[in-house]
Order: structure tokens, then C-alpha cells, then sequence
């Protein structure tokens, strides 16, 4: 079973690198775009194929290691 | 006084910081890997050197937070052991949770390699005894993620409890947004943890501590635990 | 033995993809006495490109001089290596990357660097620094900035994390490098003298190991993969581009360093340029024996490579080694320890051939000998330079005065300050560096545990090479030379990275066999032999060469690193210019960014008194005479003290130039051969000089705040120091 791991800055923690998107966005010429996120999309490969356990497991990776949960939130999404 | 450096795999201050703590306390420290799961007998101080433990993938400091020899390291300073984490060390203390807040990238999104002048806060440690109050002290950074971050009330705590130990300031000693290269949220370049005995820090002292080199700005910090970890 | 041949027609249509000229692939024929199958013609291929062979500068390379009682191995192995005093060994090499920089700057460079590093410790010596040359063009030519920015990034990204401090480098822009920016790294490393390692493989029977990371596909010849006959399978394109990993590098250093410490090794060999091709090709042909190698053994990133995959894979972070019998256990231990993949995948035999299975089925089956002894060698036609005619100073009008024109030199992208470079660059770690950048004309680096210290520079001036690329060739070398002698050390030897454009133009080769020549003349003169090197050929913009670009690395030595000295301007010093100065103004880069002219011959190296002043400048600094030294280059005299004026921020008050000179030309010609030098008592240093028979002439005295111009205007070094600083972060984050 494939899980999606989601890592995103929390909100109200600095991100100068969807600052600096942002703006390179804009330089580019598009126009209408609010904020702008970086976060990362870490994909990870199951034995377990119990979807709920999987979720599970999976949340629990990212609570202990895939994210810093002092600055970044996650969201975890199975395959 | 008995000191041990830990290795990571892609740790690579380690022989910077063996020479500065080589040269004020006249003893090798130990060097230590991140497999062991305890610490010699009669460790007088555990350091965290600086470099890209695991390629800094994932996040600075991450993964070597969570290796075997964390565990021991977690229960020495529950012991009130003396912990110091330099850069990616600093990162380490964050990411295990034995210093609050966290790390960020760098404000200018670019790794900095520069002189810094840093404000020693307090003098009552094992780190800074050496230092006068309010001493400015030169020193370098060399970091892509030395962004110190924490939520305003872990801020005002650390302020209140006088747990900040320095400060980014001028070599004039202001403390201004242009001394605060990377960023960091009230100019912390390093903090303490509330029994003062775990520093983590983001400069690099241990870089100055020969005058052939770079000058001996840093080495009061080791003289200062060699003085105040002497074994008896 | 059967091997899967393939069909005449199409032999010949791949030989050609593959690079081979027809003639070449005549030579094919002759010595399989068959049609080769599709991994023998990439082996041959890629042993004899370029890259790999050198032979369209081979026969040139042969006229610099290699040897010197201090020359432990000249080229030929991976690296360099000198003896340099107590029992050590200094061990280095440069090394292009500049096709991949342009395509991802940042993996280009960075994976140029991860080879170089290799290319030293794959000898037995920790790098101990790094350096770079870099040629960009004009900034705002499209696409420059992103080049500029991944090409640094990607340097201190690899050279950060892995620990090895980056100390030194040049850059210049100019639009010939618009289409084609050089990215040329340089690694010092140190090793005990009496344990280098070297390539050579012996000991038929010994098993050969491959450690590191995996194989993939990266970097496999564009040709090959663009045929669809290679990929049964529709997967995604394949990736071209190497990606570094400077994490299992420095993972590889340790674990290379800690099986050197015992006597496992037989011969070591990294995996560069063509991969495992090269690296077991290189080894049993230096070492006369054959190997075998059973390539569902190699450690692989991907699923269903072939065996002509893994042969011509570039994937980083690999060496290829030959052990001693019954040593693998000690390398498997050393190597698990540090996490990378070790497997034995073949051994030596007596056959003299390499021989590649998959899965039991022969893939290849090549005699060594004549792969090297018949690889083409070509002496192409050259077409010499035209000579420009020299340029009177007194023909060239000076439109804007001596103030303005240094306001303007200052903060010209290729005078302007490096900061922004090097603030990216870790220059510090390993808490040996004595010189950082900018601090003095070489870096100075000091060994672990030893008073004695490195100095280390890269140099050339492309646009003298492209007006007459023999005394470019010579300059570069001596400017090299003079960089280290600048700092007080014994300069020892060179490495030199030869990037030139198609060879097969006459006008090209007759700018690298003149380089060469200019070369060699300085090298023996200056006794500064080449020990390292590598040539890039092939870089043009627009079907117009780049500038002839032969990079010099220079090392040398200093028995006690309390003796170096920076060029930092303390106060209340004299300054002394010691040197000839005619006021040369052709090829000046005050003739280029003041009078918009790129013209006149370059500035001529006189080799004698090249190395009679730069001899007597050493002798003095080692004397304990001189507080600080700079010498003469780009920009000219007035700029090389204005850059001592800027290092520490004080100034200095300048006697008038002599009456016989136009004092632009005095002030910005770049006449060779020269160093200023702020003395404590200039009358005793002049008498010297007189009695070396060195010309020496007072030129002022430091102090004050600012820049004082015999004019007596007063150029405060603080603005000129904002000036000198600005260019690159406004260019770059502007």
C-alpha cells in the first residue's frame, strides 16, 4: 500500500521559500497569486494492507520523524 | 575534565572541535559513535559537532535525533550531564527536543559562511564563565538553516527565565536586524536549557581558538568548562 | 566463448552515434577481428572520446614539463602528487565540469566537485581544500543569473556538507562563455608520503570490489539513449543529468580513510568519466593484467539494467578496488559500518582481456593492449594566432582621470568583490585555514598537527590567451606562481585544466599548442612543473570558441605558517612596488571598461625577471620584512593597492608617477612581474632590491581613512569598498 505523507510549514511559521516563489512568480509575470507554501511530499511503500492501520502507521512515522510538529504540520493520504 | 564527541554519519566538525577542546583541557576528548547506546563511565561532557548528519535530508538534525546514542544522551542530561550542540548540533537539540523552538532555513535562503559577533547574555554557566557579562565575541557561522524559531511564548519564556545565552549583535555590540545574519527570531544565536547545562548554539567557536588560524575569540568557552567540569 | 555480435549495418550506424569515426571504428574491426556487440562498441566509444583518450592533445601535453626531485607521481594517475616536507605528501588535481553546469548548474557543479574530491582520496590523501575556476558570461546574457546562482550553489552545497573547506577560486564573465560557462574544480588533499595509492591492478586471482552507492542510469551517453532500441520498456525519460550525493561522499572519504589505514588495498580507482568502463579498463591495462567482472553483481539502483548500461553509467559516489585475497571481510566490515554498498563483482585473470558477463552470458570480450596502444592519437592541423600590434601608451587618451576610472575598475564584475561567492562557501571547516578568502593572493591552508601550510591558487587572464594564447599560457602560469610567492611560499607545482574550443578548427588547436608552449616556457623557468591536468575541448557559444581558457592551479608550500602574510594594508607602513612597469595598456581591463577597446597584444612575461623578483619578494617576506603583499594583475597598480587599501580599511598617500609615463598608463597598465609591498622601512627594502638587482620604487605611505591620488583628490575606502561590494549582490539578488 502507497501513503502520501503531506509536510507543510504550520501556519504563522516563517516561509521564505514560498515568499521567494512568490515572488519569482510574480516577477514571471502571474498575476493573482496570494500566498504561496513550500512544503515537501514524502511517498512511502506499506507491507501493511489494512487501510486504516496503514494511515495509522504511516501518521505515526510523521509524527516521530517526517515532521517537526514545532513548525510544520502534515496530512497524511493512502493510494 | 572528560569529554566525548559524537559522530554521525556526514558529522564534520569533529576534529575542529577535538583541537579546541584538545587545546583547554590538554586531553583528546572521546570520540563517540551514533550507534552506541551508552556513554563511557565518567562522561563529564557529551558535544553534538557541527555538519550534515545525514545529508541534513529530510530536515537538519532529524534523523540523528532519533539514533541510538540520543537515547543516552536524553538520559544524561536528565542526569543534569552538560550537553553542547554546535550548528548542526544545535539542530539536533532542537529536533530531540532537548532545547525548545526549531531551526529554520536561513532568512536570505542562502547558506552563510561569515564572521558573526555574538553578546554573551549570562556568565553564571559552565559555558560562559570564562566571559565577562555582556562581552562581544567574535566568531563564524557557516549554516544554510541557523533560523532560530519559536512561538512567542516559548520566546518570552526563554527571555524571562534568562535562558537565552547569546546574542547575534554588531561587532559594536548592537543588537540590530543587520547583525542578525540569518534571520533568527530575537537575535538567539544560542540558548540554554533551564538547568543551564545543555547550550545549543549555531557559530562556530571552536574555529576560534588558535591565534595562527583565526584568532582565539571562542576559546573562552572551552577554558570555561574546562574550568568548570575539572574533575576533582 | 559466443558473444551477441551485432549486425554489420547497424554496427557501423551506432559507432557513428556513438561518437567513432569511421577510421576509428576500422580500428574496432582490427582488433576484435569481429563485429563488436553493443557493450564492446560503448566501451570503445567512450575510451576513446575525448574525454577519455585526450587524443587531440595528447601529443601536444607531452612538451610541459612534469619533472623535479619534489614530483612524487606527475599525470597520469588520478592526481598529482609532491613531496612536500615531513614525511607528507601533497596530492591534488582540477577538473572540468562544464557541459553538465550549463545544462543544471547546480548538479553540474556540485558533481564536479564530488569527482574531483574523489579523484584525491581515491590516492590515500584527505582533502583538505577545495578551489575553483569559474568563467561565466556576460550576467545579463539570458539564463546567466540562473547559471551564475546554481553553479554556486551547487559548489558550496557539495563541498559544505561534505567537510572540506573551499578556500579559493577566480571568476571572470565575458559573452564568449554565454552558451558555455566553465566550471572548473580544483581538490588538495594530504597523505603520508610513503602511502599513496595508486590505479594500477596486480594479482591475477585478486577480487575486484566496487563500493559506494548504486548504479543507475544517470548520465549514459545522450546518443544511446535517445534510441528507443534500448529501452524495451516505455519508462519516463532517463535522466542525463548525474545527481551528487556529497552525503555518501563524505561517507565514502571515512570509509576509504579507514580501509587505507590497513593493508587491504591493491589498487584503487574512483569511478569519474564513463564509469565502470574507465575505472576497470584503466586499472587492468596500467597493471597489464585482465580482469573479469560479473555484472549481475554490481549494486543497482534501477531494475532490468543491462550490462551496457552499467558499464557506461556516470552514477557518483562510486571507486572500483582491487584487495589483497582474504581481504574483503576487513573492507565489507569498514564499508558496512558506514552504510555503503560493497560487492565483490569479479576478479584479475592472466588474459590480458576484459571480459564482461551478465548473468553468465558474455557481454564483452576486449583485449587491453591494443584498446590503449591502438586508441587514435591525432596531431590536427593549427593555425597560428595573428600577432596584435603593441599598444602606445601614449596613443591612449585617458577620457575620465584616475579617480573615476578606479570608481569604475572597483566595481567592474570581473575586479568587483567575490563576497557573494565566497559567503556561500564553508571556508572555515577543519579549522586549518590560515587564509581565507580574500585575505591574501593564495589561500594558505595549514596541516592538521603541523606547523607547515599550503598555499593554493587558481589563475589565467582568457583575454590575454585569445589575444596571443603563448604569453597567455606563460602569464597564467606565472601569475599562478606569483599569486603563492605573494604570500611567502615556495611555489611547487601545477595542475593545469586546459578548456579551449573544437580542436577540429585549426585556429582552436593553434591556440592550444600555443598555450601549451607559453606553458611549459614558464614552467621550467619558474621550476613549477605540471603534475595534473585535464582538457575540455569542444566548448563554443553560437559556433564561436570560447575564450582559450587554460586554468592553472597552483601549490606551494610554507615550512611554518606564522611566515604567510595576506595583503591586508596595516597603517603607517611604506608601500614599495618592486617590478618593471612600462604602463602596458593593451588588453588592460582599463582599456576595456574605460575606453570600451578589447585590442593590443597582452602584457609579455619576462621569465627571468619573473623569478629574480619573485624570488627576492619571498626572501623578504620570510624575512619578517614585509607586513603585506599584493601583486600586480587585473586593473593594475593603482587597483592592487586600492584592494590591500579595501582589505583592512585604511588608506594610503601616493607619490606621483614617474614623469616618462602617462599616469593612466602607470597607474592601470598590467605590466608583469610585479608585487607591492607595505614595508616598515621602504629605504632599507629598496637597497635590497638594488643590490638583487630588482626594481623597486617607493610609491606612498599607508594611513588615514582614505585613498590619497598624487593628484591629492582623497578617495574615502570606505565608498570604494561599497562600490567594490555591491556589483555581485545587485546583480545576483537585484
Amino acid at each position: 500500500m502507497k501513503a502520501k505523507v503531506v509536510v507543510m510549514p504550520k501556519a504563522g511559521v516563517l516561509d521564505p521559500q514560498g515568499k521567494a516563489i512568490g515572488h519569482a512568480l510574480a516577477g514571471l509575470g502571474f498575476e493573482g497569486v496570494g500566498e504561496v507554501r513550500a512544503g515537501k511530499v514524502i511517498e512511502l511503500e506499506l507491507a501493511e494492507t489494512d487501510p486504516v492501520k496503514a494511515k495509522a502507521e504511516a501518521e505515526a512515522m510523521a509524527r516521530k520523524l517526517l515532521a517537526n510538529t514545532v513548525i510544520e504540520s502534515f496530512s497524511v493520504s493512502l493510494d | 575534565m572528560q569529554a566525548g564527541i559524537v559522530m554521525f554519519p556526514g558529522t564534520n566538525r569533529e576534529r575542529d572541535m577535538a583541537l579546541a577542546l584538545q587545546r583547554a583541557t590538554g586531553r583528546k576528548p572521546a570520540i563517540l559513535w551514533h550507534r552506541d547506546t551508552e556513554l563511557p563511565a565518567g562522561t563529564d561532557l557529551v558535544v553534538l559537532p557541527g555538519g550534515f548528519s545525514y545529508g541534513d535530508y529530510l530536515r537538519c538534525g532529524a534523523m540523528a535525533a532519533q539514533s541510538p546514542i540520543m537515547r543516552a544522551i536524553h538520559e544524561f542530561a536528565g542526569r543534569g550531564g552538560h550537553v553542547l550542540g554546535v550548528c548542526n548540533g544545535f539542530q539536533m537539540l532542537a529536533e530531540a527536543g532537548l532545547l525548545p523552538g526549531a531551526l529554520l532555513r536561513n532568512a536570505s535562503l542562502r547558506f552563510l559562511s561569515m564572521d558573526c559577533h555574538m553578546r554573551v547574555e549570562r556568565t553564571d554557566t559552565a559555558y560562559t564563565g570564562r566571559f565577562q557579562r555582556g562581552q562581544i565575541f567574535r566568531s563564524t557561522m557557516a549554516h544554510g538553516d541557523g533560523n532560530y524559531f519559536a512561538d512567542e511564548a516559548t520566546l518570552d519564556r526563554l527571555e524571562g527565565e534568562g535562558l537565552v545565552a547569546l546574542r547575534y549583535t554588531t561587532a559594536d555590540g548592537q543588537v540590530t536586524e543587520a547583525a542578525n545574519l540569518n534571520g533568527s527570531a530575537r537575535n538567539i544565536a544560542g540558548i540554554l536549557s533551564p538547568n543551564l547545562r545543555v547550550l545549543g548554539l549555531m557559530p562556530h567557536p571552536e574555529n576560534q581558538v588558535d591565534p595562527l588560524i583565526d584568532g582565539t575569540d571562542g576559546l573562552p568557552l572551552f577554558e570555561s568548562l574546562a574550568e568548570a567540569l575539572a574533575t576533582a | 566463448m559466443k558473444i551477441d555480435t551485432l549486425a554489420p549495418e547497424r554496427a557501423r550506424q551506432l559507432a557513428a552515434e556513438f561518437g567513432l569515426k569511421p577510421d576509428e571504428y576500422e580500428r574496432v574491426l582490427a582488433i576484435l577481428g569481429r563485429e563488436p556487440s553493443l557493450t564492446e562498441l560503448g566501451i570503445f566509444s567512450v575510451m576513446w572520446s575525448e574525454h577519455c583518450s585526450y587524443k587531440s592533445s595528447r601529443v601536444w601535453l607531452r612538451e610541459l614539463p612534469t619533472k623535479a626531485p619534489w614530483v612524487i607521481h606527475g599525470p597520469g594517475e588520478n592526481a598529482g602528487v609532491i613531496d612536500i616536507g615531513d614525511g607528507l605528501a601533497a596530492v591534488f588535481k582540477m577538473e572540468s565540469h562544464n557541459h553538465p553546469s550549463f545544462i543544471e548548474p547546480y548538479q553540474g557543479a556540485a558533481t564536479g566537485v564530488g569527482g574531483i574530491l574523489r579523484d584525491v582520496f581515491t590516492m590515500g590523501a584527505r582533502p583538505i581544500a577545495n578551489l575553483n575556476a569559474l568563467r561565466f558570461g556576460s550576467p545579463d546574457a539570458p539564463r546567466m543569473k540562473q547559471v551564475i546562482d546554481g553553479v554556486v550553489r551547487g559548489i558550496g552545497g557539495y563541498g559544505n556538507c561534505v567537510g572540506v573547506p573551499t578556500v579559493g577560486g577566480e571568476v571572470n564573465f565575458h559573452p564568449r562563455y554565454n552558451g558555455n560557462p566553465l566550471v572548473n574544480a580544483m581538490t588538495v588533499g594530504i597523505a603520508p608520503r610513503d602511502r599513496i595509492f595508486l590505479s594500477a591492478a596486480a594479482g591475477v586471482g585478486n577480487p575486484v570490489v566496487y563500493v559506494g552507492s548504486k548504479t543507475g542510469r544517470d548520465g549514459i551517453h545522450g546518443a544511446t539513449m535517445a534510441s528507443t532500441e534500448f529501452s524495451a520498456d516505455s519508462e519516463e525519460k532517463r535522466p542525463t543529468v548525474q545527481i551528487g550525493d556529497p552525503f555518501a561522499e563524505k561517507l565514502l572519504i571515512e570509509a576509504c580513510m579507514e580501509l587505507m589505514a590497513t593493508d587491504a588495498i591493491v589498487a584503487i580507482q574512483d569511478m569519474g568519466a564513463a564509469g565502470l568502463t574507465s575505472s576497470s579498463v584503466e586499472m587492468a591495462g596500467k597493471g597489464g593484467v585482465g580482469i573479469e567482472l560479473d555484472m549481475e553483481r554490481v549494486p543497482q539502483r534501477e531494475q532490468g539494467m543491462s550490462a551496457y548500461e552499467m558499464m557506461l553509467s556516470e552514477s557518483q559516489e562510486r571507486m572500483l578496488m582491487v584487495l589483497r585475497p582474504g581481504a574483503e571481510h576487513i573492507a565489507e566490515r569498514i564499508f558496512t559500518k558506514w552504510e555503503l554498498d560493497f560487492a565483490v563483482i569479479g576478479r584479475l585473470t592472466e588474459t590480458g582481456h576484459i571480459v564482461i558477463r551478465h548473468n553468465g552470458v558474455v557481454e564483452a570480450d576486449i583485449p587491453l593492449a591494443p584498446l590503449e596502444s591502438e586508441a587514435p592519437l591525432y596531431r590536427r592541423p593549427t593555425a597560428e594566432t595573428p600577432k596584435q600590434p603593441v599598444l602606445d601608451p601614449a596613443s591612449v587618451a585617458d577620457p575620465v582621470g584616475l579617480e573615476a576610472a578606479l570608481t569604475t575598475l572597483v566595481a567592474c564584475p570581473d575586479l568587483c568583490s567575490r563576497r557573494w561567492i565566497w559567503d556561500q562557501y564553508d571556508s572555515m571547516v577543519g579549522g586549518q585555514t590560515a587564509k581565507r578568502p580574500g585575505a591574501a593572493d593564495a589561500a594558505v591552508v595549514r596541516i592538521e598537527d603541523h606547523r607547515r601550510a599550503l598555499a593554493m591558487t587558481t589563475d589565467t587572464t582568457p583575454r590575454y590567451c585569445l589575444a596571443d594564447p603563448e604569453e597567455g599560457g606563460r602569464q597564467a602560469v606565472a601569475e599562478a606562481w606569483r599569486n603563492l610567492t605573494a604570500t611567502g611560499a615556495l611555489p611547487l607545482a601545477v595542475t593545469d585544466n586546459m578548456n579551449f574550443g573544437n580542436p577540429e578548427k585549426p585556429e582552436i588547436m593553434g591556440q592550444f599548442a600555443a598555450a601549451v608552449r607559453g606553458m611549459a616556457s614558464a614552467c621550467t623557468a619558474l621550476d613549477f612543473p605540471v603534475v595534473s591536468g585535464n582538457v575540455s575541448l569542444y566548448n563554443e557559444t553560437e559556433g564561436r570558441g570560447i575564450l582559450p581558457t587554460p586554468a592553472i592551479g597552483g601549490v606551494g608550500v610554507l615550512e611554518d605558517v606564522t611566515q604567510a602574510i595576506g595583503l591586508a594594508l596595516p597603517a603607517g607602513t611604506e608601500l614599495v612596488l618592486i617590478g618593471d612597469t612600462q604602463g602596458w595598456l593593451g588588453q588592460s581591463l582599463w582599456l576595456r571598461e574605460i575606453s570600451g577597446r578589447e585590442e593590443g597584444a597582452p602584457p609579455p612575461v619576462d621569465l627571468t625577471a619573473e623569478r629574480r623578483n619573485g624570488d627576492f619578494v619571498r626572501a623578504q617576506i620570510l624575512s619578517g620584512a614585509v607586513r603585506a603583499c599584493h601583486d600586480c594583475a587585473d586593473g593594475g597598480l593603482l587597483v592592487t593597492v586600492a584592494e590591500m587599501a579595501m582589505a583592512s580599511g585604511i588608506g594610503a598617500t601616493l607619490l606621483p608617477s614617474p614623469a616618462d609615463c602617462p599616469a593612466h598608463a602607470f597607474w592601470f597598465g598590467e605590466d608583469q612581474g610585479r608585487y607591492v609591498l607595505a614595508v616598515a622601512d621602504a629605504t632599507a627594502l629598496i637597497a635590497a632590491a638594488e643590490a638583487a638587482g630588482v626594481p623597486a620604487r617607493r610609491l606612498g605611505r599607508s594611513g588615514g581613512e582614505g585613498l590619497v591620488l598624487p593628484d591629492g583628490r582623497s578617495i574615502s575606502v570606505a565608498s570604494l569598498r561599497a562600490a567594490h561590494e555591491a556589483t555581485l549582490p545587485a546583480l545576483m539578488e537585484g
